[in-house]
């Protein structure tokens, strides 16, 4: 089968396992989700008729249903766009995460590509001084900022960047008082100004053990035969920098980007959290917190099938960067 | 400085069943070759790293803290510092009063020394449980399916993407918020529940490698077991690579427990760094930056911890890379010039 098509077939399948696991956790656990968003909604005094209709079209689960029924209708909702209705806010969780979901792909996609930029252009940098001041100074800053977690280094801008300097908001994604329209200058600036200080809280943490990565490759790529012979051949450092070392050491690092998006997109829960910056990871917080069981597995949903489709994607690219692409497996089996 | 002998230690492909070997060994000697080849080498050039002795050093310390320290110091208690002049004890600052060295919190009077050292049993039973799950399970299965190939490769291969295409952090919330684990041991577990995927993707594909070498060749001809090759032959193999591994994934432990402890998502009944940065901060934009203090020291012992793991790791990393080989061999120039410029050249491969 055709490698692209083969991919294709498994985002589709990806998502539709994921589906049927929140399925299953909103409905086949015991004294799960469902039996304790029935517990609330008696305890706030509804009937028990008003309870089945309401946990319907909260969960568009009908408790009565067989199983397989359930599930079905469960999928078909899916399909047709229809992810619930939140509890805590009273709106579709679609009409939710439609609003919500740019910024965040903002911060996770403006974050993913700095924290490689940074990681490949400082990483080759230190690799040709290697052994000098610069990269020991370098590889220290990189392992300490590597030990930070994110939500710290975002606590400590919000309060020295923040407020002790007032040089970058610290909560919500654009200035509330703006009234400019959509994708004029000023909104998409106030936009740019608000994320400033999530993605550099993200950026700088993230970027530690990559530039370290980076490094280690572009070394180890600098000690390969082809190298030297390339030298031999008396080749321009340029042509050996860019064509012979840069290619290959950058080439491990693709896999690694692709693994590290979906750490950054799950890493906006905490990150949007701490900036009050309302995108999904944001409602996914709000749903979390209070309960609320349609909107908090809407967004897990969502999540899941950005980062499956955004992997995908990327993967088709993949063989621009690299030609030797798989397009089988032909290892003899023992 | 301790001698390491490059060239024995340079042989990676080191195995264990000896094929052409008349005499059988006894278990013993088996054991002490084990001893030798994969724990006092690798842990020689390891620890001939200036990163492996300070990472253990850091790591040390937490230990004594999460062992030792809980027994000899006070537990947390609310307005149980006593120091004149703050009512309740409550925000005494750090360095004022020796009986709570670090101050006390300003909203419960808590000392913050004990509330830190309490923290780190817990924290350390986690990392471990977490840490051995996701190398257990990403060794089991990238071995097997990087080793078998085939329909058990697709299979697993299959699964193993599966794990890896979910984001794993609010994977793990929805986990925490359903099952509301409380044990430190199941906790660890649930926050690595697919963090093992790509742990297990990149074992896999170097188990691709090893089992095309000729001392796995050797034992499959005889006939030896696919569990005894992997055991015996594979996973030795790829030891050092796991370790790192493991130093990683304990760093992610740490990281993701912290932040949903403080989002509070987990359960709050314990003590954890991550409360304390709730609280300290939600104080904090209270009080304003006089309560920063209680803020700054469960940041520094989670980075310390983290700080440790990755030490470890790099150090660790040495014994494997073959860049490190490739630096010993003298072909590129190093930090650590003077431990490796004795290095016989040309021996690596």
């Amino acid at each position: 089968m055709n490698y692209y098509l083969r991919r294709f077939l498994r985002v589709i399948v990806t998502i539709w396992a994921v589906a049927t696991f929140t399925f299953a956790l909103i409905r086949l656990l015991p004294g799960g989700p469902l039996v304790q968003l029935r517990a609330q909604l008696i305890r706030s005094g509804a009937s028990p008729e008003r309870v089945e209709t309401l946990i319907q079209s909260y969960t568009k689960i009908q408790p009565d249903a067989p199983i397989y029924v359930q599930y079905f209708d469960y999928i078909t909702s899916l399909v047709q766009g229809d992810l619930g209705e939140s509890i805590s806010t009273g709106r579709s969780v679609g009409e939710v995460v439609g609003g919500a979901l740019p910024w965040t792909l903002w911060i996770a996609i403006a974050t993913t590509i700095l924290v490689f930029a940074l990681a490949i252009v400082w990483g080759a940098i230190m690799a040709y001084f290697e052994g000098s001041n610069f990269d020991l100074a370098s590889s220290s800053a990189s392992i300490l900022a590597a030990s930070m977690p994110f939500y710290v280094l975002a606590m400590l801008l919000i309060i020295i960047v923040g407020y002790e300097f007032g040089w970058f908001p610290t909560r919500f994604r654009i200035d509330p008082n703006l009234e400019a329209p959509v994708f004029s200058v000023a909104f998409v600036g106030s936009a740019l100004y608000h994320s400033v200080l999530p993605i550099a809280s993200m950026v700088l943490t993230g970027a530690g053990l990559q530039v370290l990565a980076m490094r280690g490759n572009s070394i180890s790529v600098l000690g390969k035969d082809f190298v030297t012979v390339a030298r031999l051949r008396g080749l321009s450092d340029r042509r050996i920098s860019i064509t012979y070392v840069a290619r290959n050491a950058i080439l491990p690092m693709y896999t690694s980007m692709l693994l590290s998006v979906g750490w950054y997109l799950g890493g906006t829960v905490i990150v949007e959290e701490i900036f009050t910056y309302r995108g999904i990871g944001y409602y996914m917080y709000e749903g979390l917190e209070s309960r609320d069981y349609p909107l908090m597995m809407g967004i897990f949903l969502i999540l899941t099938s950005t980062l499956v489709i955004g992997v995908f994607v990327a993967d088709l690219t993949y063989g621009l960067v690299d030609p030797r692409i798989q397009t089988g497996d032909q290892s003899e089996s023992f | 400085m301790i001698k390491v002998s490059h060239s024995e230690s340079s042989d990676e492909q080191f195995s264990f069943d000896y094929g052409e070997s008349e005499i059988e060994l006894t278990r013993r000697e088996r054991l002490q070759d084990f001893y030798e080849e994969f724990i006092r080498k690798p842990g020689m050039v390891a620890w001939n790293d200036r990163r492996t002795r300070i990472g253990s050093a850091i790591l040390f310390v937490y230990v004594l803290m999460g062992t030792v320290g809980v027994w000899f110091y006070r537990a947390p208690q609310t307005n149980q510092v006593d120091v004149p002049g703050y009512p309740g004890g409550r925000g005494v600052p750090p360095f004022t009063d020796l009986s709570a060295i670090l101050g006390s919190t300003q909203q419960s009077g808590k000392d913050i020394l004990a509330q830190i050292i309490h923290a780190t049993p817990n924290m350390l039973l986690m990392v471990l449980s977490g840490g051995v799950f996701a190398t257990v399970v990403a060794v089991l299965i990238g071995t097997v399916a990087g080793y078998k190939g085939g329909t058990v490769d697709t299979v697993l291969t299959s699964f193993t993407d599966f794990a890896m295409s979910i984001p794993g952090l609010p994977l793990v919330m929805v986990l925490a918020v359903v099952l509301r684990p409380t044990n430190p041991l199941v906790l660890g577990i649930v926050l690595m529940v697919n963090y093992w995927a790509g742990l297990g993707r990149a074992i896999r594909s170097e188990v691709l490698s090893i089992r095309q070498e000729s001392f796995v060749e050797a034992s499959r001809t005889m006939g030896v077991s696919t569990p005894r090759i992997l055991f015996k032959d594979v996973i030795p193999n790829i030891m050092p690579y796991v370790l790192v591994n493991f130093a990683n994934a304990a760093r992610f432990v740490i990281f993701s427990s912290v932040g949903l402890y403080y989002l509070g998502i987990l359960p709050a009944g314990v003590a954890n760094w991550g409360i304390q940065l709730d609280r300290a901060y939600s104080q904090g934009s209270l009080v304003g930056i006089a309560a920063l203090y209680q803020l700054l020291f469960p940041m520094i012992m989670i980075m310390g911890l983290a700080l440790s793991m990755i030490l470890l790791a790099q150090g660790a990393d040495r014994i494997f890379n073959p860049r490190v080989r490739t630096r010993l061999a003298g072909e590129s120039e190093t930090i650590e010039e003077e431990e490796d410029a004795d290095a016989p050249a040309g021996v690596m491969t």
